[in-house]
């Protein structure tokens, strides 16, 4: 496994960019980047993304970067994979698509499941702040229910979120996983792996957002921590339909224990103020979900027996 | 602007499709597309089907699944997308196509603008056909007319010959002026229909369009930032160069549009050079020079006006035709040299600015607000959604324009309201 | 010419030597193919204007569809529809119990029909008729359980079309079928040539 030691000391996003402070997304991008040597071609459409790449003629990241309209990503990231077959240097680079929450489980889906049925070759990476932060936290198809947005001010969100990463097993592509900026080391492993398939490889990569999430800055590792810990969010890969828990969601099965649910709730300000039997049946979903996955993962049975 | 070379479309020499070998073939206007795009060397095709437009790009698969055509096919799930897959493999250096008819246009339309708007050379054939609602399969001009402010060429062809010429032509045109070109021919009337098309050979026509050089490198040691988010204004790069803000993009996008006049014409001879047939550069005339009623129209409408033209012309009336071959960059120096000494026009537009007139005669308006004449411009709408237009009902507009003219009888609103041909209300 | 003979003049205006074609026939037949086989030949033939069009719009597998074909000596202009053609080809004699296949039929003009039996709707066009459906089937031109009578019945418009002939049906076969298709659909061809029945009006024969 790797450890900190072992990652390349080559940056290949520059110091200074134009995230929030706090924002989760610099610590992914840096090691997204680090686990494709900066060879690749990034597509990226209107979202925080595009901010923190910087505004023209100055950019932040140091990799051939191709700007795309909202829904257009996997569309786009598609004809630069075939572009690159047509003109025979389809292994020069990894073509990496790069979009938000918005832009991936609402907008971007159609193409998004038009590329993943064609199986094209690029690793696309859904970043999940859980709302559209880029606009000013609206409502996205992935905000988790409950939480305040400015499209939901009063009332919360009503509905729960779309599970995307099982939305992608579903196309039966060659590699989806989940990760979590708070655990770089974990997203590392998996873009390194993804980057030597071929096909559409697609990583759900959890992103805390002090800015949405309504927590201090300094918090936003501790919050994706939690987020882990509480199984709010899973860490796993799946290849060719077999699921495999990861990371730090790997240890809590094979012998730790979810933490309750209510520590990572009250730490941020964008879930409503719950009764204790709302947070009994947040807590019942999560562990109904944590179960699910755990039983379908067949390695930690082996390593149990 | 910044180019990088890359790899030209075919080294080996390239061969005409098995089916069409050079020489006349009795085809269709959507054969024509593909076979113009096959003979252009493209790389990557992208493409929804949609009626009209459906059998260019099933001859196109037809071509690449067979081996005949070494280009990738990506069958994509929507308009929009096909447009984000030319967009992606034009920017890393493919000769890209695609086609499209109506509501699929208009699904693109945000692709149409940053395709344009990143200076991308990318071909597209539009099946013109009626804009729904209600559903309508045939043809108007509705959906390109649409998209005329969308930063494209705009070519209009009127038969099938010119299909096939056009799309190469629109290859060498956009590769040139780093602008995706939109090839529109009437659906149906022309794409449905066979006529004889001379298929020129594989190799005088990749003689005729030089390799691609893109202006977007790719280079990972040099990395950039294609189309990130622009301010209004200049702003300096790391280096304290001053660089372009969104207005001096814009202005450099417009000026390109209007640039490429020359590069149009010039083209068009060429092409008639080599392969001795012409499509009219910016615009074409018929029986024009002694004329004193002009009829305009673009697309396929003007083979029917120019029989209109013959039979005013056999009672009398001294008709002519003027057919605009380029609609953007909209040629109105051309048009008012042309037409300065005119006094009576007669616009048909397949097609409306809904709420207004006829998107020619209203482009052919300002641009004769330059001349000093007392020209009148009298607008005809016909043809809309498939509505069959014979060329008596031309020559009865004019005729009665004519003579209502010559018996002084013009009112002030028929030059300001839309007039339909045929209209049954 | 005052305005009513000026518009009459417009509206009766012919382009010289325009032969109109208009094909009967149920989607799947292949009506649409014929006509453009037809203009091929035609054009092989010395018509330097040669278009054939379907019906514009949506064609569905066993309802009647239309195709027409243009012939003449000039270029084709006129694209518009066809509102009066000089020859209507019937692919399916049912359709007369449906559609009204002679509309716009000039007098004089030539009615061919694929038919088991002769049928004569109006004494006032040229017949010409074949079992078409007969010889498609015992040369095995059937597909998907569908008898072609498409290519076949082209062998009828050799009567009728004098300008065109065997040899240049021939030759616009080869746009259109492999050699072993080509070979199977020009004998259909050449036999429904030899068994159509003519049955000319005053002894008309069309111009061209």
């Amino acid at each position: 496994m790797t450890t900190i030691l072992d990652l390349p000391v080559e940056e290949y996003m520059l110091p200074g960019n134009r995230s929030c402070a706090g924002c989760g997304l610099g610590i992914g991008l840096r090691y997204i980047l680090k686990a494709l040597d900066g060879k690749c071609i990034m597509v990226v459409p209107a979202s925080c993304l595009t901010v923190l790449g910087g505004m023209y003629p100055v950019s932040s990241v140091r990799v051939p970067w191709i700007n795309s309209v909202f829904p257009g990503t996997a569309a786009v990231a598609s004809g630069v994979s075939i572009g690159l077959k047509a003109l025979n240097k389809e292994n020069d680079y990894t073509v990496l698509a790069m979009a938000g929450d918005g832009g991936t489980v609402d907008i971007g889906i159609q193409g998004l499941s038009g590329a993943s049925e064609r199986n094209q070759n690029f690793l696309y990476i859904c970043y999940d702040n859980e709302a559209y932060m880029n606009t000013g936290t609206q409502r996205s198809g992935a905000t988790p229910r409950g939480v305040k947005t400015t499209t939901t001010p009063l009332e919360g969100k009503r509905h729960n979120p779309k599970d995307m990463p099982k939305i992608m097993e579903a196309h039966n592509i060659p590699y989806v996983a989940t990760a979590c900026v708070a655990y770089p080391i974990d997203l590392y492993d998996k873009v390194k792996k993804a980057k030597d398939i071929k096909g559409l490889r697609y990583i759900h990569l959890l992103v805390p957002c002090p800015s949405g999430w309504q927590y201090d800055p300094k918090d936003t590792v501790n919050i994706g921590q939690l987020a882990v810990e509480t199984g709010a969010f899973i860490l796993y890969e799946v290849e060719n339909g077999e699921l495999r828990l990861t990371g730090r969601s790997r240890r809590i099965a094979m012998g730790g224990k979810l933490k309750s649910i209510d520590e990572y709730l009250n730490l941020q300000n964008r879930f409503l103020k719950f009764t204790p039997e709302e947070i009994e049946e947040y807590q019942k979903e999560i562990n109904q979900r944590w179960e699910i996955l755990v039983k379908r993962d067949k390695s930690l049975q082996k390593e149990e027996n | 602007m910044k180019t990088i070379l890359e790899k030209g479309p075919k080294t080996e020499t390239q061969k005409n499709p098995k089916s069409y070998p050079s020489g006349t073939h009795i085809i269709t206007g959507n054969q024509a597309t593909a076979i113009g795009a096959y003979l252009s060397g493209v790389q990557v095709v992208a493409a929804y089907p949609i009626t009209p437009q459906s059998p260019v790009v099933e001859e196109l698969a037809r071509f690449i699944e067979s081996g005949e055509l070494n280009a990738e096919f990506v069958h994509v799930e929507s308009e929009h997308s096909a447009m984000s897959v030319c967009i992606g493999a034009s920017i890393v250096g493919a000769r890209v196509f695609t086609a499209t008819s109506a509501n699929g246009l208009a699904y693109m339309c945000e692709q149409l603008h940053w395709a344009s708007g990143s200076r991308l050379p990318i071909v597209m054939a539009c099946v013109n056909r009626a804009m729904a609602a209600p559903w309508s399969v045939q043809n108007d001009q509705q959906d390109s007319m649409s998209q005329r402010d969308a930063g494209w060429i705009q070519l209009f062809c009127r038969n099938n010959q010119e299909i096939l010429d056009t799309v190469i032509q629109a290859f060498k045109i956009a590769e040139k002026v780093y602008l995706p070109v939109m090839v529109c021919y009437d659906g149906y009337i022309l794409s449905h229909t066979v006529m004889p098309v001379e298929v020129p050979n594989a190799k005088d026509v990749q003689d005729f369009i030089p390799p691609y050089v893109p202006h977007t490198p790719i280079d990972l040691k040099k990395p950039v930032n294609i189309n990130p988010v622009t301010l209004p204004d200049p702003r300096q790069n790391a280096d304290g160069i001053v660089c372009h803000g969104y207005l001096e993009h814009k202005y450099l996008h417009h000026t390109a549009l209007r640039e490429s006049f020359p590069v149009i014409e010039e083209i068009d001879n060429e092409f008639k050079e080599r392969f001795g047939r012409s499509c009219g550069g910016l615009c074409s005339t018929y029986k024009f020079d002694d004329a004193k009623i002009v009829v305009v129209c673009a697309g396929s409408i003007s083979l029917l006006s120019s029989i209109a033209i013959d039979m005013l012309r056999e009672v009398g009336i001294p008709a002519g035709l003027l057919t605009l071959r380029t609609y953007r960059p909209f040629p109105n120096e051309k048009l008012l040299q042309l037409l300065h000494d005119k006094k009576l026009i007669v616009t048909i537009d397949k097609s409306l600015s809904y709420g207004y007139q006829g998107p020619i005669c209203v482009d052919l308006k300002s641009a004769l607000f330059e001349s000093s004449s007392d020209t009148l411009l009298i607008g005809y709408i016909a043809g809309l959604g498939g509505r069959d237009v014979k060329p008596y009902e031309i020559a009865e507009a004019v005729y009665e324009t004519w003579d209502k003219y010559n018996k002084g009888k013009i009112v002030k609103r028929d030059l300001t309201e839309a007039k339909w041909i045929n209209c049954k209300y | 010419m005052d305005e009513n003979e000026v518009r009459l003049f417009f509206r009766n205006f012919k382009e010289v030597d325009l032969i109109q074609i208009r094909w009967h026939g149920r989607g799947g037949q292949g009506a649409v193919t014929a006509g453009r086989i037809l203009a091929t030949a035609g054009y092989l033939s010395g018509y330097i204007g040669a278009t054939s069009a379907p019906f514009f719009g949506a064609e569905r597998r066993g309802a009647p569809v239309i195709a027409t074909t243009k012939l003449s000596s000039q270029p084709i202009r006129d694209l518009s529809q066809i509102i009066s053609p000089n020859i209507v080809v019937v692919l399916d004699h049912t359709l007369f119990k449906s559609i009204d296949v002679t509309q716009g039929l000039s007098n004089g003009g030539w009615l061919i029909i694929n038919t088991p039996d002769i049928i004569n709707p109006s004494p006032k066009f040229n017949i010409v008729y074949v079992n078409a459906t007969k010889i498609a089937t015992d040369l095995g031109l059937v597909y998907a359980g569908v008898p072609l009578v498409n290519t076949p019945m082209l062998g009828t418009l050799l009567h009728v079309l004098p300008k065109i002939d065997l040899s240049s049906m021939h030759k616009a076969l080869e746009y259109f079928f492999s050699p072993t298709a080509l070979a199977k659909n020009f004998d259909a061809i050449s036999q429904v040539f030899r068994e159509a029945r003519v049955i000319p009006l005053n002894n008309s024969v069309i111009k061209g």
